[in-house]
């Protein structure tokens, strides 16, 4: 694995959970690794498979979908959705040989600052330790 | 809603994006070099001016950018500052204002995401970069779009007849709104009703909550239903479809009169079921009436307890009373009311913390250790004792202890003060003392008397001899000789020694908790609780009764623990709220629905179950179309759609790949 390799990852919050559980952090000035990139939605069930795929073909060595707990999506039930389809696109991206642990799924609440922290430090520990997942980017690293 | 002649998918080439960082004081420029980082937005292919400043949402900050949008001719706005939950508004009301479409905009969170969470300052930078770079690209493919504007149901619903409660429906009805007034408990009061005295002027609870009972009762604005709940919450701001649920009384409430008769001619001579309102400290009959000044006046069938709902076969004398109005009715249904309300304030309150949850206090293992809501009961005079503090076998406590913090600063249970117990506290032991002249002793960890008049009332009670031991009470256990009394062990940690104590009562200040049901209350009105389980507010200091849901507000207990002027300031501050937006007439709404492209659409109807708000139909013509006022823009039948024919304002496709790709980029 390249040295100093740093991944980068491509986060979509749900506007009431996530988003809000990382600004929670942020005002409870909770620390974490600095490789993730938030785009905000208003639902975990506006995540289109597409957009996660599109993440990947771009260089993102990881992606995470931060939503709702279930039973607290603010539209109801996006978050089940979003779950439907994440279990789809997990098979799916197996097939296409894309470790386990680049691709995950979490339900953070607007509570739950502390809980962000944890998630994406595991994430990015594991992500760190696969190494870059484009080639390309592994040689601009090197 | 879309602008008219708005395009959609085409990125304008000739855009002129002006980018703005926020330095936030030292909150993000402490972490971040906000100099590199606009230097380095200058060179952003579409970026005309980049500017950093030191606070953006300052007057000056947001002339700089309409100064800007004039003079360089901008037509997209970038500004890197904090959350947008914060200043988006602000600043879209700044582009506004200068005469730009207020969705040529989009916002970089740097505070909460990036410099407040990271210390490694050149990866804080780096993200920085990736975030505004991701941003300046989004901003090209923004179209302009107007909010919608719909109107607002002037009647509104107060969840909770608290004193909270109470204060929130009388000032709205006191402006002329028509307010209902859903409680579930057989009467408005909540547990101000049961406090004897209130620190710390020691006027007493019944004298100034009581005429603001009756005040409710009596008000034409205002539309009580006690032994209610609400059962479902449909539509938004400004327009909620409500149905509330108003279970049986098994009393006809217009015509009762609350004379009481029934209840002394009751087959049961004397009450045999656990009374909710003196905690069982007194027993009442199945035919009741929570206290004496309960509003509604209006007696109650518990129909677990009443012979008549369990065999049938009840003389119901209770009914012969009442012949002259005849208000009984065993046949009485629950009933479903539909309201539309603009607004709702939830004002649910409290629970007391279980002290069977602590097992070593001795609490309903002991008889003589009590709660603190037990003993605002026995020393109030309409209570079970008349107002006598007697121990279980009548006889008068020479000796009491009073327990600070149980179930609260403990990381076993709740981590949070409760706020009140201390207050509390020293008013109990004021009256115990005074009426008893027992030696009282209270064990505390902190005196926490910050409040109006508090800490002089502390040193009233000081003065008056009320002992005070700094240490947590850790054990509680009978003495040895059967005299019945308790040993209460502590360390007192001013003097550096373990004491024990033997006291023949022992009260035990029970914090604060949310609702059991807290939970699905929430769920019910769509709204969040914070970690500690209370109900979440939209903003900790300015937006203290708001919540995420708009036209939803909360005040009270049901925030977190207050006392009670707090809870009146917060349900003023509450129906202030619900009365501006009221007012106002009409409610902006985010424009970030979803549309249906008609030509693209192959009419495949996976979109429509999706959809939980039912806003998606289709049309005679194997198209789907989707009802802009019904949708509230989560983006799931966007993300279904195979065809791509569904789009989301404000989250178009093509502006979330463009800020993935910006994110992506090494550019």
């Amino acid at each position: 694995m390249p040295e100093g390799f740093e991944p980068k990852i491509v986060a979509f919050f749900c506007n009431w959970c996530t988003y809000l559980a990382a600004d929670l952090a942020g005002t409870s000035r909770i620390k974490y690794a600095p490789n993730t990139r938030v785009v905000r939605v208003m639902c975990s069930g506006r995540v289109d498979p597409q957009f996660i795929l599109d993440a990947f073909a771009k260089g993102a060595d990881g992606v995470l979908i931060g939503g709702c707990h279930p039973g607290d999506c603010h539209y109801q039930e996006g978050n089940y959705k979003a779950l439907r389809r994440f279990v789809l696109l997990k098979r799916l991206a197996k097939q296409m040989g894309l470790e386990d642990e680049r691709l995950r799924l979490e339900w953070i609440s607007a509570a739950e600052g502390e809980r962000v922290k944890t998630v994406i430090n595991d994430m990015v520990e594991k992500v760190r330790a696969l190494g870059p997942r484009v080639p390309a980017r592994r040689k601009e690293v090197a | 809603m879309r602008a008219s002649g708005a395009s959609h998918g085409v990125a304008e080439e000739s855009v002129r994006i002006g980018v703005y960082i926020c330095h936030c004081g030292t909150n993000i420029a402490g972490t971040i070099d906000v100099y590199a980082l606009t230097q380095y937005c200058g060179t952003l292919p579409g970026v005309a001016v980049a500017r950093e400043y030191k606070y953006m949402c300052s007057d000056p900050g947001q002339e700089l950018i309409r100064q800007d949008i004039r003079d360089h001719k901008l037509d997209r706005i970038v500004v890197a500052a904090c959350s947008p939950h914060l200043h988006d508004k602000t600043f879209r009301n700044a582009v506004a204002l200068a005469d730009l479409n207020p969705y040529y905009f989009h916002m970089v969170n740097l505070r909460e995401h990036d410099s407040w969470v990271h210390v490694d300052k050149l990866a804080a930078l780096e993200k920085a970069m990736d975030l505004v770079r991701a941003a300046v690209r989004r901003v090209r493919w923004h179209v302009p779009l107007e909010r919608r504007q719909v109107p607002i149901h002037s009647e509104v619903l107060v969840v909770g007849g608290g004193i909270a409660g109470i204060d929130a429906a009388l000032t709205m009805a006191n402006a002329g709104k028509h307010v209902y007034l859903v409680e579930r408990e057989p009467t408005i009061g909540g547990h101000m009703a049961q406090f004897d005295k209130t620190f710390p002027t020691l006027d007493c609870a019944a004298c100034i909550l009581t005429p603001k009972m009756t005040a409710v009762k009596g008000h034409k604005n205002i539309t009580l239903w006690t032994y209610s709940d609400v059962q479902q919450v449909e539509g938004y701001v400004g327009n909620y479809e409500v149905k509330v649920r108003r279970r049986p009384r098994y009393v006809i409430e217009d015509l009762c009169v609350g004379c009481m008769e029934c209840i002394q001619a009751c087959v049961f001579k004397q009450g045999k079921t656990f009374d909710e309102f003196n905690l069982g400290l007194s027993k009442r009959k199945p035919i009741y009436i929570p206290f004496p000044q309960a509003v509604p006046p209006v007696v109650v069938i518990d129909r677990e307890a009443c012979i008549e709902f369990k065999s049938g076969k009840c003389k119901k004398t209770c009914v012969e009373v009442c012949a002259e109005r005849n208000a009984i009715d065993f046949q009485q249904q629950e009933e479903i009311r539909d309201i539309r309300v603009g607004a709702i304030i939830l004002a649910t309150g409290f629970e007391v913390f279980d002290a069977t949850r602590i097992p070593y206090y001795g609490y309903g293992l002991y008889p003589n250790v009590y709660t603190s809501l037990e003993i605002e009961r026995l020393v109030n005079a309409s209570g079970p004792t008349g107002g006598e503090v007697v121990l279980r076998d009548g006889r008068k406590p020479e000796t009491v202890g009073i327990a600070h913090c149980i179930g609260s600063r403990d990381s076993h249970t709740n981590k949070y003060c409760s706020r009140v117990c201390c207050m509390y506290s020293l008013k109990l032991a004021h009256l115990i003392k005074e009426k008893t002249g027992a030696e009282v002793y209270n064990f505390y960890i902190d005196m926490r008397a910050a409040g109006k008049a508090f800490e002089e009332f502390y040193n009233h009670v000081a003065e008056e001899g009320i002992n005070f031991i700094r240490g947590k009470l850790a054990d509680v256990y009978p003495e040895g000789n059967g005299g019945g009394r308790l040993i209460l062990k502590a360390e007192d940690t001013l003097l550096g020694m373990i004491r024990k104590i033997p006291v023949d009562m022992l009260v035990l200040s029970a914090g604060l908790e949310p609702q059991a049901d807290a939970n699905e209350v929430r769920r019910l009105f769509n709204i969040g609780c914070s970690a500690d389980g209370f109900f979440l507010e939209r903003h900790p200091k300015l937006a203290p009764v708001n919540t995420f849901a708009d036209g939803i507000y909360i005040a009270g207990c049901c925030q977190g623990p207050k006392d009670i002027p707090d809870t009146v300031a917060q349900s003023g501050a509450a129906a202030a709220q619900a009365l501006a937006l009221i007012d106002a007439g009409v409610v902006e709404l985010e424009p970030n629905t979803a549309y249906v492209v008609a030509e693209a659409c192959s009419g495949c109807k996976t979109c429509i179950p999706l959809c939980p708000y039912s806003a998606i139909s289709y049309l005679d013509e194997k198209k789907a179309q989707i009802n802009e006022v019904l949708c509230k823009g989560c983006g799931t039948c966007v993300a279904a759609c195979p065809s791509g024919s569904i789009r989301q304002n404000l989250f178009e496709d093509q502006e979330i790949y463009a800020e993935i790709e910006g994110i992506l980029t090494y550019a």
